[in-house]
C-alpha cells in the first residue's frame, strides 16, 4: 500500500451532493470498474438509509478497479491491530487474480464507505469476507469480458496472472488491469453466490502475510486520531465528576479564565477548558473550582457479587434438554459451585481521541472508534446537524478491545467545536479512560453439576448472571443439562453502578472459566485425567480434534489432578471457532504468585485467510488474558472507580510471558469463523485447572490474586 | 482570547474577552532534534512530550498515561530512553533528542525498525515508537543483551495488544544484526 495513501483519498465535497445519483457517485470514484456487493441482509441497507448515507441503496460495499490497475475497497470496518487491513486484500487479490500490494483500503470514513455497524465480534472475515471474495471474483469476470474483446479471444482461453489477462494458447497476447479499466466507466452487482477459489487455487489466501501498515507504525507515520492537526485548532479537557451519579451542585471557573489563551465553555453540565496547547488546557483544568454531590456508596468491589444476586430478575433459557431431575437421579456425586469475575477495563494504550471540525452546517470527526457508523448518528442527534452533513474519518486505532464501540469523546469534540468555532481535539487522560470504560461485567455464575462414578456427566444446571451469554451454553455430551441468563453484558445500567460493555469475547470469559473449572472438578471427582474426561463427554468432533491437537503439541501424559505438575486444560468455543488450551504453571506457596510458564492453543477455525495473523491474535488473546485471569480488577466504592492508571490496574508486562505455542488446525475447505477473541476465552479457566494441578487448591474468583491463592490454600489445610 | 459561556436552558453562547495573564515565563530552549537544531521559546515546564507534538509536530511520540507507567512517550535524550511525558522541555536544552521520525537515515530504516516489521512485533502499533527507542536504549548501553536482560529492559513498556514474544524476538535479530555492523 502506497503510505498514508489511506487517508489522501477524499472527494468529501463530492459527496456531500445531497442529490448524488449513482452516475454522479460512479463519476465522483473518477470512472473504473465498479463492483458492488452487499453484506448482510436488507436491513442492513435498511440502517445505511436511516445513517443519511449519500451511496446509492441497493449494496453496502463496494470495491473499483482504476485506470492504474490499483483496486481499491471500501469498507466501513476499521484498523485497531487485528490485521483487516491485511487480510482484507488478501481475500480481494487471490479471487481476483492480483496482488494484495495493489488494493488500497479505505476504511472507517462514513462519507466514502457504505454504512457498517462496527468492528467488533470477530466478524470481518466471517462475514465481510465471503461477500468481498465474491466481489473480487465478479470483477475478475468483467476484466475478463473485457479482456476477450480487446484481444478478441474467447474468454475461455484466457487466464490471469498478477493482474495480467492473456491468452493460454499465445502468452504474447496480454492486456493488464490497468488498460482495460482505463477510459471505461462499468458498473456490476456481484451475485450472491458466483463460484470462488478453491481453496487449492488460492495463491494468496490461506498463506501467511506481514501486515502490511507495519512500516508506518514503525517510522511514527502512522496517523491516529489524536494525530491529526488543523490550523487554529484547540485541545479541550473537559471537567469530570468524582463518581459516576454525581451531580455538578456548585464550578468556579475564574481561576482558569485568567490563563493566557484559555477558553472556557460552559454548556449544561459540560464544562470544558480549551487551549492551543493540550498541557495548558490540562493546567487550566487543574485552576477549576467544582463541588459534585456524590451518592452515597451501596455497593463496591467486595459486595458487588451479594449485590447482583439479589438483583436477579427474570431468568432467560439459553439451552435445555432431557429432565434436571433424571439427571440428578442418574448422579453419583454432584458438584455445586460458584464462580466469580470483577469488572475489567479495556486500558487500549490509545486513549479516547477525537478532532472535530465544524464548517458552517458540517462537521467533520475523526475519532479513535469502533464504530463509525453508530458515533456519526450520536453526533447528528448531539449537534441536530443533518445526517448527510457529519462525516467521521476513522485513522489507525490504537487499541480497542470492545472498548472503542463506545465513542463519547466524539461527541464531546463535535459539540465543543461547534460552540467555539474552531477545531477541537479531546484526547482523554488515562484517569478519565478508566473511568468511563464500558467495562466488562462483574458476573456471578452458578453451576450444578453430576456424574457416574466412572466418569460419564450426568447433570448440568448452569446460570449465569449478570454477564451475557456468549459462551454460555456448553457442548459437552450432557443427557440433562439447562443453561440459564440473567441480565446482558452490554450497555450498563441494571444493578452496575456504572457502564459496562463489549469486553474481547464479551461474557465468554466468564462462562469459559465456570464451565471448564467446573468440568475440571468433575474430572477430579472422577479420578480421571482432565483431558481423558472431557473427551469421554465429547461427542462433536471439532472440540475432540481441537483438544487432541493442544494435547500433542503439548506432550500431555496422563494422570488425575491434582498431579503436582501444575498442567491445566480448557476447551471453548467463541464466534464458531473451538480453541483447546494447555497451560504450565508454578505456584509459590508462600507468596501465593502464579507464573504461567508455558501455553500451548490449539484452534479449529476454519479457513485462515492470514495464518501469520491469526496467529498473532491467538497471541495476543492468551498475552491478554493472562490479565484478566491473574491481575486485573476494577476496584470502586459506589460509583467510585479506585482503579485509575498502570500503577494499581496491572497489565501483564513482558516479565508475565509465558512461552506460547500455537496450533491452527489445517481445514482450508471450511468456511472461516473468528479468530479475534476465541483464544482468550480459556484463560481463566486454564489457568485455575493449572493451579490445582500445582497445589490442589481450587480458585472460584477471577482474577487469581496472591492473595486468592494463599486463601484458597489455607482453606484446604 | 475567548471565554464562551453557553446558558444551560437556551445554549447561547456569549464571548468576551479577557486581560492575558501569562502564568509561567516564556524561555527560549535550543537543543538538538533528529540531528537538527531546534529552538523553541515556551514555558520550560512543559512536557516535552507534548511540545513534540504541539508546537513541533512530530506526532509519532505518543501519549499514554501522562504519568511515565506505560512507555508509550519514549524519546531518546543523548541515546537514553526517556519518559517525555513527565520531562520538561527545560530539560533537554542543549542535549540531543531523538524521536521515532529520527531513526531511520537516507530512508532507511534502522535494524530494529526492519526487525519489527519482519518479526510482526506489533498490532494496533500505537506502543511501537516507545517500544522501537527503548529497545534502542538498551543495546547501545548492552549490545548483546540476554532474554532476560531485554525483559528486564522492556519491562515498564505496555503493549495491550499481547505483541511482547514478537518484541523481544525482534529486539534479539536486531542485536545480532547491528552486531554486524548494520547499523
Amino acid at each position: 500500500m502506497n503510505d498514508n495513501r489511506h487517508f489522501e483519498i477524499d472527494f468529501h465535497d463530492i459527496v456531500t451532493d445531497p442529490n448524488l445519483s449513482r452516475r454522479d457517485f460512479i463519476k465522483a470514484l473518477g470512472g473504473g470498474i465498479i463492483i458492488f456487493f452487499c453484506v448482510g441482509d436488507s436491513s442492513v441497507l435498511e440502517a445505511q438509509r436511516r445513517g443519511g448515507s449519500r451511496l446509492p441503496e441497493d449494496f453496502n460495499a463496494f470495491l473499483r478497479v482504476g485506470p492504474d490497475g490499483r483496486v481499491t475497497l471500501f469498507t466501513g470496518k476499521i484498523e485497531q491491530g487485528q490485521g483487516a487491513i491485511t487480510s482484507l486484500p488478501q481475500m480481494l487479490a487471490d479471487e481476483m487474480d492480483t496482488s494484495p500490494d495493489v488494493v488500497d483500503m479505505v476504511m472507517g470514513d462514513t462519507s466514502l464507505c457504505p454504512w457498517d455497524m462496527g468492528t467488533f465480534g470477530s466478524m470481518t472475515i466471517r462475514f465481510f469476507g465471503p461477500p468481498l471474495r465474491a466481489a473480487g471474483a465478479e470483477a475478475r469476470k468483467v476484466l475478463i469480458e473485457l479482456a476477450a474483446e480487446q484481444l478478441q479471444v474467447p474468454q475461455e482461453r484466457l487466464t490471469v496472472e498478477n493482474g495480467v489477462v492473456f491468452d493460454k494458447e499465445n502468452k504474447d497476447k496480454k492486456v493488464t488491469y490497468a488498460d482495460l479499466a482505463k477510459g471505461k466507466t462499468i458498473e456490476r452487482h456481484a451475485k450472491e453466490k458466483p463460484p470462488v477459489k478453491s481453496p487449492s487455487a488460492f495463491k494468496v489466501m490461506n498463506k501467511p502475510y506481514l501486515h502490511r501498515d507495519a512500516r508506518d507504525k514503525v517510522t511514527g507515520t502512522a496517523k491516529y486520531a489524536g494525530d491529526m492537526r488543523l490550523p487554529g485548532m484547540l485541545y479541550a479537557k473537559l471537567l469530570r465528576p468524582p463518581a459516576h451519579g454525581a451531580k455538578l451542585k456548585r464550578v468556579d471557573t475564574s481561576a482558569a479564565e485568567k490563563m493566557e489563551g484559555v477558553t472556557v465553555v460552559r454548556d449544561g453540565d459540560m464544562v470544558a477548558v480549551l487551549h492551543k496547547d493540550p498541557d495548558q488546557a490540562a493546567a487550566a483544568l487543574a485552576k477549576i473550582d467544582s463541588e459534585f454531590d456524590v451518592p452515597a456508596a451501596t455497593v463496591d468491589d467486595q459486595t458487588i457479587f451479594e449485590h447482583l444476586l439479589k438483583n436477579v430478575g427474570r431468568e432467560n433459557v439459553v439451552v435445555e434438554g432431557g429432565q434436571l431431575e433424571q439427571g440428578e437421579k442418574a448422579s453419583e456425586i454432584v458438584v455445586e459451585q460458584t464462580y466469580l469475575d470483577g469488572y475489567k477495563a479495556h486500558a487500549a494504550i490509545e486513549t479516547h481521541t477525537a478532532l472535530a471540525q465544524v464548517e458552517g452546517n458540517k462537521v467533520t470527526v475523526w475519532a479513535s472508534t469502533q464504530t463509525p457508523f453508530p458515533l456519526k448518528d450520536q453526533v447528528v442527534n448531539a449537534l441536530g446537524f443533518q445526517a448527510e452533513n457529519v462525516r467521521v474519518i476513522t485513522p489507525f486505532v490504537g487499541g480497542g478491545f470492545g472498548g472503542k464501540s463506545a465513542s463519547q469523546q466524539g461527541v464531546e469534540a463535535a459539540k465543543l467545536a461547534k460552540i467555539t468555532g474552531k477545531p477541537v481535539q479531546v484526547m482523554w487522560s488515562r484517569e478519565e479512560e478508566f473511568f468511563y470504560d464500558t467495562f466488562r461485567p462483574a458476573a456471578v455464575v452458578k453451576i450444578k453439576s453430576g456424574l457416574t462414578k466412572d466418569g460419564k456427566a450426568t447433570l448440568w444446571d448452569y446460570h449465569v448472571y449478570f454477564a451475557g451469554d456468549r459462551g454460555a451454553s456448553q457442548f459437552y455430551d450432557i443427557p440433562n443439562h439447562r443453561t440459564s441468563s440473567v441480565g446482558s453484558a452490554f450497555g450498563g445500567g441494571g444493578p452496575h453502578p456504572f457502564a459496562t460493555g463489549a469486553w474481547r469475547a464479551p461474557a465468554n470469559n466468564t462462562n469459559s472459566f465456570a464451565r471448564e473449572s467446573q468440568i475440571d472438578i468433575m474430572a477430579a471427582k472422577a479420578k480421571m485425567d482432565p483431558i481423558e474426561f472431557r473427551l469421554k463427554n465429547l461427542k462433536d468432533e471439532r472440540p475432540i480434534r481441537t483438544l487432541r491437537a493442544a494435547a500433542e503439541k503439548f506432550g500431555w501424559k496422563p494422570a488425575p489432578a491434582p498431579s503436582g505438575r501444575g498442567f491445566g486444560v480448557a476447551v471453548g468455543i467463541d464466534s464458531d471457532t473451538f480453541v483447546a488450551e494447555i497451560a504450565e504453571v508454578e505456584v509459590d506457596k508462600r507468596t501465593g504468585k502464579v507464573r504461567v510458564k508455558r501455553i500451548v492453543c490449539a484452534q479449529d477455525m476454519g479457513l485462515s485467510i492470514n495464518p501469520q495473523g491469526s496467529t498473532i491474535q491467538m497471541e495476543g488473546c492468551i498475552t491478554m488474558g493472562l490479565g484478566y485471569a491473574l491481575t486485573e480488577d476494577v476496584r470502586f466504592k459506589g460509583g467510585m472507580i479506585l482503579d485509575r492508571s498502570f500503577d494499581t490496574y496491572e497489565l501483564p508486562r513482558f516479565s508475565s510471558l509465558p512461552k506460547i505455542e500455537t496450533v491452527i488446525l489445517d481445514l482450508p475447505n471450511e468456511t472461516a469463523h473468528g479468530g479475534g477473541e476465541p483464544a482468550i476465552i480459556t484463560m481463566g479457566a486454564v489457568i485455575a485447572n493449572a493451579i490445582h494441578d500445582a497445589t490442589g487448591a481450587r480458585l472460584l474468583q477471577m482474577p487469581m490474586t496472591p492473595e486468592r491463592v494463599r486463601k484458597a490454600l489455607a482453606a484446604m489445610a | 482570547m475567548a471565554i464562551v459561556y453557553s446558558k444551560p436552558a437556551t445554549g447561547n453562547h456569549h464571548f468576551a474577552k479577557l486581560q492575558s495573564k501569562g502564568v509561567h515565563m516564556a524561555e527560549t530552549i535550543a537543543f538538538t532534534l533528529n540531528g537538527q537544531p531546534v529552538t523553541v521559546t515556551t514555558d520550560g515546564q512543559r512536557p516535552l512530550l507534548w511540545v513534540l507534538r504541539t508546537d513541533i509536530g512530530l506526532t509519532g511520540t505518543k501519549f499514554g498515561c501522562g504519568q511515565a507507567l506505560c512507555g508509550a512517550c519514549t524519546v531518546l535524550v543523548d541515546n537514553k530512553a526517556v519518559r517525555s511525558c513527565v520531562t520538561a522541555v527545560r530539560n533537554v536544552a542543549g542535549r540531543d533528542v531523538r524521536t521515532i521520525e529520527g531513526l531511520s537515515k537516507d530512508g532507511q530504516m534502522h535494524p530494529l525498525q526492519k526487525a519489527f516489521v519482519e518479526h510482526d512485533a506489533l498490532q494496533c502499533g500505537f506502543c511501537t515508537p516507545g517500544m522501537i527507542l527503548t529497545a534502542y536504549s538498551l543495546l547501545r548501553q548492552n549490545p548483546e543483551p540476554t532474554r532476560d536482560e531485554i525483559i528486564a529492559a522492556m519491562d515498564h513498556n505496555l503493549c495491550r495488544c499481547g505483541a511482547h514474544t514478537r518484541i523481544i524476538d525482534a529486539i534479539q535479530d536486531a542485536a545480532a544484526q547491528m552486531k554486524g555492523g548494520k547499523a
